[in-house]
Parts: structure tokens; C-alpha cells; sequence
């Protein structure tokens, strides 16, 4: 009966075809996961870094480097992000090689990763220098002045006030800028990248079995989202230590 | 030299120190004001012709204000006189437009728009002085004793231990023993500010500086914190303060600066400004503040 039904939807086998060690995909799957995670990691630790350099350069920056992020933000927001990867996977190693050459260096092949990384991170990095832009702006100026009132050298005050107090305000958008980043991976199949909607694609296209191959994509997508909920749910809690609750007659 | 000649020369000597002598004493015995009579203490704080401009409208217009050690300044005026920007001069939360400003005998290097020559001046100066605000402004991330030791700790280098030890005295000090690890949003308002003056005193000041402390306190919790800001005065701290409780600065205040649009109307102890005002401007202001 069970097994009529799922030959039915079309998930026959589906326990054949999703085994981990060949003819079964499985590992396939799991290892484009693992590809696709690195990718969201290294491009949302690169987004982070560009991002708070974005945000102290539009907040505290010269009106020289305040219009370069400008520039830099509307643009990326701007262009669709299939675009920028096309663009600056192809044209940038393009544009990469040749500098290298007319320096009289050998050409270099750019790893789908590490192109991955640059790409997705400077996307992610325009979208978090604006998350954490907002997030300084809403922190109290009184603390910050209180910081500097001590003495605290800029960098220090940046340190031990500005972005622990920012950290619970910036958290949500990061969190979704993680899981923004996550999903982004599976453009990077455009360029030919083996992460996990590229590797179930071809698992599908080779057995045929569609629907199973993209349910099993999903769920994992989904476990990963699940997973980082829970991380960014406990990080956020830390981050808002000392702060009451916004909710009436919470303790 | 004939005999003659030599009692002549001592003559002049000693006429010649009596001149000196004049010149040393008299002014010390004949200047009116308290602060220079009670003499002897260094000047904690120096400024001359200050001014300070926010676009158009210029908020000080050539203030002078001098401290010595142990003096409690009270700076009184209406909203927009100009007594808070005055204050936030002094560390510099402020960028003065021109003047002078001397700390503990040193001057601040100003440039001709007065914007501060060396960053690292005003940081060490900074040190030195221990800033009160009305809005308490404590580090909400940290929890009282975390605030506390905070700037001994990563900007003056003392040892985290020691640091703790002087600590937890100092919140004893201001009755706040049991809420050293309680984050600030879950304290009353007077218990902040309370907790900000023993921040100000972990840094062992060499002059406090009070802005409006109780102006954002409820009525029934402005008490508690005068009784801490008037111990700290009778222990012979130096401390500016500006300060909308009347009664307040003239029982603490060793010197009273009424400002008026941005400059200095009167000044005086407080029993001739509060008694005896003499300007039509203060006398008006004091009758409407009651």
C-alpha cells in the first residue's frame, strides 16, 4: 500500500537511489552540501568583515570614502546576483589573468570555491555593511560618548561598547543574511560549482528519479536553516544580555 | 666701597624687598574672593575666553572658569545658557571653537579652530577626569561591577584584581554592595547614578565632573544621589557641577558661575549669589526657579 503511494509520487526506490556509497547518491549529495557550506561560511565571514568595514567607512569614513561605499553597496544591490556571478566569476578571472600575464606572471586557475567565496562575499558584504550600519546607528550614543568620555582610544571604544551593544540589534539581519547565503551556493551551479543543487541535479538527470533527489535537496536546506535557528537563537540571547524583555510580564 | 656708601646700598635692599614683599602679599590679602584666599591649592582646572559655536549660533561666548583643588564649582543658568556645553568642553565631548583650556597644569593643544592637536592629550586627560551624566550612560552590555573596573581596567591597565577589590569598595561606598553583578536596566534610576559615580571614582579623578546628575531622577530618588555627590564634596574633592537644585549648590558649592546666553553674569560664593544676587538677570532667574 505504503510503497504504491510513493511509487506513485515517484519515490520508488528511494532508499536504493539515496544510499551513501554508489550507484546510491547519497554521498554525492552530502558531499555537495559540504561544498555549499563552505562556500555560505567562507562568503558570510567575508561579508561580515566587508561589512563592518562598510558601515565604520559610511558612518565615520571621509566624504571620499563614503562615496566608494556608496558606490560599492547600490551597485551590488543593484545587479542581480546570478549577473555579478557571472560576471565576476568569468570576467574577474578573465580580468585576474591578464593582469597576471602583463605583469609577466604564469596564469592561474581559480578554484570554484575560492571564486565562490569572493563572489557570494562580496555580495553578502554590501547587504551587511548596510545590516550593521543600522545596528551601530540604534546603539545609545550616550554609552558610546561615555566610552570616549573615559578615555577609551577609538578603536577600543569600537571594541568593548560599540559592537557588543550593536551585536543584538545586527543579529537578526545577519541571520538572515546567513541563510540568504546558504541558498546563494546553489547559483554558483551556474558556473559549473559541484555544490548541492548541482549534485542533485545530475542525480536526478542521471536516474530519472526527480522528485526524490529534490525532496532530499530540500530537506537538507531545510536541516541546515533548522540548525541555524538554534545558533542564532542562543547567540542572540547572549547578545542581549542585560536587556529586559520587550514582551509584557516577561521576567 | 665707603662705609657710607654700604648702609646706603642696604637701605635699598631692604626697601627693594619691601616692594617685593608688597607685591607677593598684598594681592593675597586684599582679593575679595574666597577661592584665592583660601590660596595655596593648585588650580585643577584653567579656562579662559572659551567659546563654542553650533553652526550660526554661538552657544559660549568667551567663558573664563578656573578650579583649584578641593574647590566645588556650580554652574547655574536657564536652558540654553549654555552650562552643559560649558562642562562637556572641558573633556572635550565638546570641540571648542577657541579658548583656553589648562588641566592640572596642563594646556590642552588647540588648534586656531580649536579642534585638539593630539588625540592622545585629550585621551590621557580624559583619564583624569571623572564625567557624570544625567543620563547615567553605563554600559548597559555589563553589569555594575563589569562597569566599573571597566576603564581601570583596559584603558588605565590596573590589574583585573585589584581593580575588582576597589570595586566592590566603591559600590559599598554608594550602597550598591548587592547588585554588583545586576545589569543596569534593572536598576531604579537612582541606583544608575549611583553606580556611574562609582565608575567616576574607580578612576581615582583628579576632579569630577557632573552633568545635571539628578535631572532625569524621580523626585523621591534625587535624595540618595545628592547624599553621595555632598559626601564626595565634605571629603574635599574637586568637582564641577552643573546643577539645577538650587538649595543644593548653595550647601556644597565653594563657588557659584551663573551663565546667562553664553556668558558669565555673575559669580561669587554661594551665600553672595543665592543672598545677595546682584544682577537683575539672576535675580529674576532665582525667583523663577523658586
Amino acid at each position: 500500500m505504503i510503497d504504491s503511494v510513493f511509487q506513485a509520487i515517484g519515490l520508488g526506490h528511494a532508499a536504493t537511489l539515496l544510499a551513501l556509497s554508489p550507484p546510491g547518491w547519497g554521498g554525492a549529495l552530502l558531499y555537495g552540501l559540504w561544498n555549499s557550506l563552505q562556500i555560505a561560511l567562507g562568503a558570510f565571514g567575508v561579508g561580515l568583515v566587508i561589512g563592518l568595514a562598510g558601515a565604520s567607512g559610511k558612518l565615520y569614513g571621509g566624504p571620499v570614502t563614503r562615496d566608494l561605499l556608496a558606490v560599492y553597496t547600490t551597485v551590488v544591490r543593484a545587479v542581480p546576483e546570478l549577473v555579478l556571478i557571472l560576471i565576476l566569476y568569468y570576467a574577474g578571472t578573465d580580468a585576474l589573468n591578464k593582469l597576471l600575464v602583463s605583469l609577466g606572471y604564469a596564469r592561474v586557475e581559480i578554484s570554484g570555491l575560492m571564486a565562490g567565496i569572493g563572489v557570494l562575499g562580496v555580495v553578502q558584504g554590501a547587504y551587511a555593511t548596510e545590516v550593521l550600519r543600522g545596528a551601530i546607528l540604534a546603539v545609545p550614543a550616550g554609552q558610546i560618548e561615555a566610552a570616549r568620555a573615559y578615555g577609551m582610544p577609538p578603536v577600543m571604544v569600537m571594541r568593548r561598547v560599540t559592537l557588543p551593544l550593536m551585536l543584538s540589534n545586527a543579529i537578526p539581519g545577519m541571520a538572515n543574511l546567513w541563510l540568504i547565503a546558504t541558498k546563494d551556493t546553489a547559483l554558483l551551479a551556474i558556473v559549473g560549482f559541484a555544490e548541492l543543487t548541482l549534485r542533485t541535479q545530475q542525480a536526478a538527470g542521471t536516474t530519472k528519479a526527480y522528485f526524490t533527489f529534490y525532496l532530499a535537496a530540500g530537506v537538507l536546506y531545510l536541516m541546515v536553516t533548522l540548525v541555524s535557528e538554534r545558533l542564532f537563537a542562543l547567540l542572540e540571547a547572549r547578545a542581549r544580555r542585560g536587556q529586559p524583555s520587550l514582551k509584557e510580564g516577561a521576567a | 666701597m665707603k662705609p657710607d656708601d654700604y648702609a646706603l646700598a642696604q637701605i635699598r635692599m631692604s626697601r627693594l624687598n619691601a616692594i617685593r614683599f608688597h607685591m607677593i602679599l598684598v594681592p593675597m590679602l586684599t582679593d575679595p574672593s574666597p577661592v584665592a584666599a583660601a590660596v595655596q591649592n593648585p588650580l585643577a582646572i584653567e579656562i579662559a575666553g572659551l567659546r563654542k559655536s553650533f553652526g550660526q549660533l554661538e552657544v559660549l561666548k568667551g567663558v573664563a572658569l578656573s578650579a583649584r583643588e578641593g574647590d566645588v564649582v556650580a554652574i547655574i543658568g536657564g536652558s540654553g545658557s549654555g552650562k552643559s556645553t560649558l562642562l562637556r568642553c572641558i573633556n572635550f565631548l565638546e570641540t571648542p571653537s577657541a579658548g583656553r583650556i589648562v588641566i592640572n597644569g596642563e594646556e590642552i593643544a588647540m588648534r586656531a579652530d580649536g579642534t585638539p592637536e593630539n588625540r592622545r592629550q585629550i585621551e590621557t586627560v580624559r583619564t583624569r577626569l571623572g564625567m557624570v551624566f544625567q543620563a547615567f550612560n553605563l554600559w548597559t552590555h555589563r553589569t555594575l561591577i563589569e562597569n566599573v573596573i571597566e576603564v581601570p581596567v583596559h584603558v588605565l591597565g590596573v590589574p583585573r584584581a585589584q581593580a575588582l577589590e576597589r570595586a566592590h569598595t566603591l559600590l559599598a561606598r554608594v550602597g550598591l554592595s548587592e547588585k554588583a553583578d545586576t545589569y543596569p536596566a534593572f536598576l531604579s534610576g537612582g541606583q544608575q547614578q549611583r553606580a556611574a559615580i562609582a565608575r567616576a571614582l574607580a578612576i581615582e579623578p583628579r576632579v569630577m565632573l557632573f552633568d545635571e546628575p539628578t535631572s532625569a531622577l524621580d523626585p523621591e530618588l534625587v535624595g540618595e544621589v545628592l547624599g553621595v555627590i555632598r559626601d564626595l564634596a565634605a571629603e574635599g574633592r574637586t568637582m564641577i557641577l552643573v546643577t539645577h537644585e538650587m538649595k543644593f549648590a548653595r550647601e556644597v558649592a565653594s563657588h557659584v558661575i551663573y551663565l546667562h546666553n553664553g556668558v558669565v553674569e555673575e559669580e561669587g560664593p554661594p551665600e553672595e549669589i543665592f543672598g545677595a544676587p546682584k544682577s537683575e538677570r539672576l535675580q529674576q532667574f532665582l525667583r523663577s526657579v523658586g
